[in-house]
Parts: C-alpha cells; sequence; structure tokens
C-alpha cells in the first residue's frame, strides 16, 4: 500500500489538490474563495497531466545528435494539451472575475448568503 | 484539393468564427451591422451543414484532416449521419432565434448590442466545433469556447442573473474539468486522442480499471454539462435571468449539444457492448433518467414564472434523452435522437414566446397573462402547439420521440420506464394546461388590468413573430414527416451493432 503511493506519489499530490479545491468550491461562501478553489482544481488537472509526460533519464524533446530513440524524450504532447488548458484555465478565471464585479457593484458584498437574502 | 463539399466541414467553423471577430471592427463603426453579420454567418454555416448532411447520406462519411496532418496524429473532422442531423438542427434553431433576436436584443440590451453579438457568434461556433470535431481533446476546448461565451450572455441579465452565472461557471468548469480527466485517463492507457483511433485501441483494454474511471469521469462531466438531475442545481436560475435572446438560444441547443457528447463518447469511443454488457453504464443511466423526468416535472409543477417553468421542464426532456441513450436499444435511440430535434423546436419555440411576452408586456408570471390571447392571438397560437408538443398530443412532433422511447421501452422488457414516461406526459400536461388556461380564459385576477407604461400590448413585430410561427409550424412538420426522416436520417445514425 504505502509502496504503491510513494511509487505514484503524483497521482496522490493531484488527487490531494483536487480535493481542496473542490471543497473550497463547494463548501466556501466567499465567491472569491470559490473562485481561488476553481484555479487549485485546475491547476491540479494541469500538473496530473505535466507528471505524465515524465521519462526517467529523459531529456528535453528536441532532437539532439547521439539520441535517435524516442525513449530518450519526455513526452511533450501532455505539455502542449496544458499549454491550451491553461489559456482556458486563464479566461475561465477573467470571465469569473468580471462576473464577480458584477456583482459587487450590483450587491455590495461578495457573500454568497448575503447576497441571496438581497435578492429574495 | 479538396471538392467543395468537404471544404464545407471546415467552413461551418472559420466563417462564424472569423465573423465574430469582424463584428466588433465593423460595429465600432456602423452599429447596426452586428445583427446582420451574425444572422449572415449563422446562415452560411446552415447552407454548409445542408450541404454536408447530404453529401453524408449520398457518399458516406466525410473526414477532414486539419492542415493536412493525417490522423491519429493530427486533429480531423468527421461528419457521420449523426454529425451531420445535429449539424443541421443546431445550425437550424440558431439561424430562427438569432433572426427573431433583433428587436428583444434592441429593446434589452441597447448599449451592448455589438458586444452581445460577438459572443453570440462564438458560442455558436463552440456548439458547432463540438458537434464536428472527431477529436476528445479539441472537443474539450470547443467546449470550453461554448461554455465560456455562455456564461459571459447569461451575466448579461436582469437581477440575478450575475449570481446565476457564477454558480454555473464553478459547476460547468467542475463538469469540463471531469471530461478533461476522462481526455487524460484515456490518454494513459492509449497514448491517442483522436476518437476512431480510440475506438480501435481500446477494446483489448476493456478490463482496466484506468479505463474504466475515464469512463465514469465522462459520464459526470457531460452529466454537469447537460443539467441532469440531480447535477441540474445551475440550469433553472440561468435561464431564467438570462437575457431572453440568449434563453432561446441556450436552452434549446446547449444541454442537447452536450447530449450528444455522451452519445459519441458512449457509442462511438467506448463499444455499445462495453457500456451495456461489460459495465451496466448504460441501465444505471437510464435509471438516473427516470428520476430526472419524474422530478424535473414536478418541480416544473410548482413554478409561477414561466420561464423558470420552461427551465425545469427541461430538466425533465433531458431526462428523456438520456432514457433513450440509456435503454441502448434501436428503438429507444432512434427516440432520444428524435427528442434532440423535436425538442430543440419545441424549446426553441416556447422560450421565444417567453421572449415575446416579455419584450410586449414585461411579464413572465403565469398568473398575470389572462386573456392575453386577444392581444397576441399569433404568438399565443404558437405557446398552444409547442405546449402540445411537449404533452404529446399526436399530430405534434413530442409525440413521436416519446412513442418510440416507451416502444424502446417495452423491447426492453422495462414496464417501469413506460410508466414513468406516462406518469411524466400527464404532469406535463398539468403544468402546460395551467398555462393555457390562464392565457385564454378569466381565471385569475389581477391580469392585464392595468396596461404596462408606453406601447400598448399588441402582436409583436413581424421579425419577432416569424421566427416563432416558423418554429410551430415545424413542430407540426416534424411529426407529419417524423417516418422519413427516421428512416432517411436517423437509421443511418445509429452506432454499429444496433
Amino acid at each position: 500500500m504505502i509502496d504503491s503511493m510513494m511509487s505514484k506519489y503524483n497521482y496522490w499530490m493531484y488527487i490531494i489538490l483536487m480535493m481542496i479545491g473542490f471543497y473550497a468550491m463547494i463548501g466556501k461562501k466567499n465567491l472569491i474563495k470559490k473562485l481561488i478553489g476553481m484555479n487549485i482544481f485546475q491547476t491540479a488537472i494541469i500538473l496530473y497531466y505535466i507528471s505524465i509526460g515524465v521519462k526517467k533519464g529523459g531529456t528535453v524533446p528536441v532532437l539532439m545528435e547521439g539520441l535517435p530513440r524516442a525513449a530518450d524524450y519526455v513526452n511533450p504532447l501532455p505539455h502542449v494539451l496544458m499549454l491550451t488548458a491553461i489559456v482556458v484555465s486563464v479566461s475561465t478565471t477573467g470571465v469569473a472575475l468580471a462576473v464577480i464585479l458584477l456583482i459587487y457593484r450590483r450587491y455590495k458584498t461578495l457573500e454568497e448568503d448575503e447576497i441571496l437574502k438581497s435578492i429574495r | 484539393m479538396n471538392p467543395p463539399h468537404i471544404q464545407a466541414t471546415i467552413l461551418i467553423i472559420i466563417i462564424p468564427l472569423m465573423s465574430s471577430y469582424a463584428i466588433p471592427l465593423l460595429g465600432w463603426r456602423w452599429k447596426r451591422s452586428a445583427y446582420f453579420i451574425a444572422l449572415t454567418a449563422i446562415g452560411a454555416s446552415l447552407v454548409c451543414s445542408l450541404i454536408l448532411l447530404s453529401t453524408v447520406l449520398t457518399q458516406g462519411t466525410i473526414h477532414y484532416h486539419l492542415g493536412g496532418w493525417l490522423p491519429p496524429w493530427g486533429i480531423e473532422y468527421v461528419i457521420d449521419p449523426l454529425n451531420g442531423f445535429m449539424g443541421v438542427v443546431v445550425c437550424t434553431i440558431s439561424f430562427l432565434v438569432t433572426l427573431s433576436s433583433k428587436k428583444s436584443v434592441e429593446k434589452e440590451l441597447p448599449e451592448k448590442k455589438v458586444r452581445f453579438y460577438t459572443i453570440y457568434l462564438l458560442l455558436f461556433t463552440g456548439l458547432m466545433g463540438i458537434v464536428v470535431t472527431g477529436d476528445v481533446f479539441n472537443l474539450y476546448v470547443f467546449l470550453e469556447i461554448a461554455s465560456l461565451s455562455a456564461y459571459a450572455l447569461i451575466a448579461i441579465g436582469e437581477d440575478g442573473a450575475p449570481l446565476a452565472s457564477f454558480n454555473y461557471i464553478i459547476m460547468g468548469t467542475i463538469g469540463a474539468c471531469f471530461y478533461l480527466l476522462g481526455v487524460g485517463y484515456l490518454y494513459i492507457v492509449t497514448g491517442s486522442l483522436n476518437m476512431a483511433d480510440l475506438a480501435k485501441l481500446l477494446p483489448p483494454l476493456y478490463d482496466s480499471k484506468v479505463v474504466l474511471i475515464a469512463l465514469a469521469f465522462f459520464l459526470i462531466g457531460t452529466a454537469i454539462k447537460m443539467g441532469l438531475f440531480p447535477l441540474h442545481v445551475w440550469l433553472p436560475d440561468a435561464y431564467t435571468y438570462a437575457p431572453s435572446a440568449v434563453s432561446s438560444f441556450i436552452a434549446p441547443l446547449m444541454t442537447k449539444v452536450m447530449a450528444y457528447i455522451l452519445i459519441r463518447i458512449l457509442f462511438t469511443v467506448f463499444k455499445p457492448s462495453y457500456v451495456i454488457e461489460v459495465v451496466p453504464v448504460a441501465s444505471i443511466l437510464s435509471w438516473i433518467a427516470a428520476v430526472a423526468i419524474i422530478a424535473g416535472s414536478i418541480l416544473a409543477l410548482a413554478q409561477r414564472d414561466l420561464k423558470r417553468m420552461l427551465a425545469y421542464s427541461s430538466v425533465s426532456q433531458i431526462g428523456y434523452i438520456v432514457l433513450g441513450i440509456g435503454l441502448a436499444n434501436k428503438m429507444g435511440l432512434i427516440g432520444a435522437y428524435l427528442h434532440i430535434l423535436n425538442h430543440a423546436f419545441m424549446k426553441g419555440c416556447l422560450f421565444s414566446v417567453a421572449g415575446a411576452l416579455m419584450y410586449r408586456t414585461g411579464r413572465r408570471n403565469i398568473f398575470q397573462l389572462h386573456t392575453i390571447h386577444r392581444k397576441m392571438p399569433f404568438t399565443m397560437g404558437a405557446l398552444v402547439i409547442g405546449a402540445l408538443s411537449m404533452i404529446g398530443i399526436p399530430p405534434t412532433a413530442g409525440f413521436f420521440s416519446k412513442w418510440y422511447l416507451i416502444l424502446g421501452s417495452i423491447e426492453a422488457q422495462n414496464w417501469v420506464f413506460v410508466a414513468v414516461i406516462l406518469a411524466s406526459s400527464l404532469l406535463n400536461a398539468l403544468y402546460f394546461f395551467r398555462v393555457i388556461e390562464n392565457v385564454y380564459f378569466e381565471v385569475s385576477q389581477g391580469g392585464l388590468k392595468e396596461e404596462p407604461a408606453g406601447d400598448p400590448v399588441r402582436e409583436v413585430p413581424l421579425s419577432m413573430l416569424a421566427p416563432i410561427i416558423l418554429l410551430a409550424a415545424g413542430i407540426l412538420l416534424l411529426g407529419l414527416y417524423n417516418e422519413r426522416i427516421i428512416s432517411g436520417i436517423l437509421v443511418l445514425a445509429l452506432p454499429r451493432g444496433f
């Protein structure tokens, strides 16, 4: 059990991070805290993807003299995918911040329960 | 050089995407151009989608390799009968809804017209992208394009809209992230992102727990995105508070396209045998769907707000589609496909009527609409047709999709689902007749006694009325010609092995 946890510690790290983010999104009342939770959640997935591209002894994926085998290089594809995911994450944060600004101007607070009270 | 009908595959995305950048450029100088650019772009996509559908039906599946990179390395757009059908549905509804949006956008968002249509076209691009792509990661990108524009469009609505939009952002991001994790798990075991390639590589790995977890992530992700009960909590608020032009665009299309993703994942990426026999995902889905159908109808019954009632009825209608998918037999799947088409028309029609009511009276409370049929006879006629179709009265489209779903349930020997569909039709009748009763008869107090300030209440302008009438006529025509649609398109769109 411990052995398998230690040898695959990257997965455990991403699960722990993801659950922290998940808790903040569901459990917190403050909208900014929820947004931070969302960012942690997305970052956990990015870390997970990056970690699956790693190879022991692998080097930068640029073709070099004397290293003809694909096994000598780390897998660059997850990194490229995550470049897109980072862009997505940044734009989600941007939209969310703009919406939060809209909420703050309208209700003068960012606590979810107080906003719900003033809507009713 | 590819022949022109193959170029249509990419043009269907390129035209609306580029037009959405043209709108702020030209709209900065000529504000009125925004609407026309949006309409032209969606019209062009509609033409492309019709060309694609007819090509697919006569010549078989179309493959388009982006940048000439061969799959599985490059991104590939694949049009098969299911895609082609979905593309035509999305384009037709978007075109009609956009046509009707002109006046209501001018009234509700006079200052934001240019920005509105920019994001509107991006949303359309995202939805079309999801439909045409044959690559699971590319699908994620389009999913996020569509979702981000939907968040922004909902947030510009009235009081309560920003909070509804924020909740949608949180839920939607969880959904999209779960989808992304599913893609990651499949990538670990197969090293591929192409749907057709995945379908080839996966069968030997069906014992692997990783594949099972990937499927679980896909299911939860898409279930959140399409608002399957009990993950629907973002949906009613988002649909209710969004501007009327937005809710009549998002309500018919967004959840249907997400249901399409579910069909793709279950039956193209995974084999039907896996989701039916190896893991009983399909039967679990159909039971959840049965609960969703009843719960959505009961929740709709409790609403006084017309748009909120329609939103809850969407929750129950999504249940029908998922039930058809979960039954996973020929009749059930045909019912699900047909219901995607029918429900898009019905919800498009009903939300446009709600928008027309907002435009003329500013009211959404069901109990304040009495005798409004004297002022707006044609709009209310469309409301009745839409409502009858939701209940499932024979000549309208809604009857036939429910009919096929019932046939599917009988084929699966599951009488509970038959009872669920019949009971929910009764519940639909209850909450829609409540609306019709209030519109046509003087049952409730406090109707339109005091006219709203400004214009007197009368029929909406032609640019709004024509699309509503067309959608209502579409409901009747789809009902009358359902046999031709099924034998001509939908039977071909069934996954292999049915």
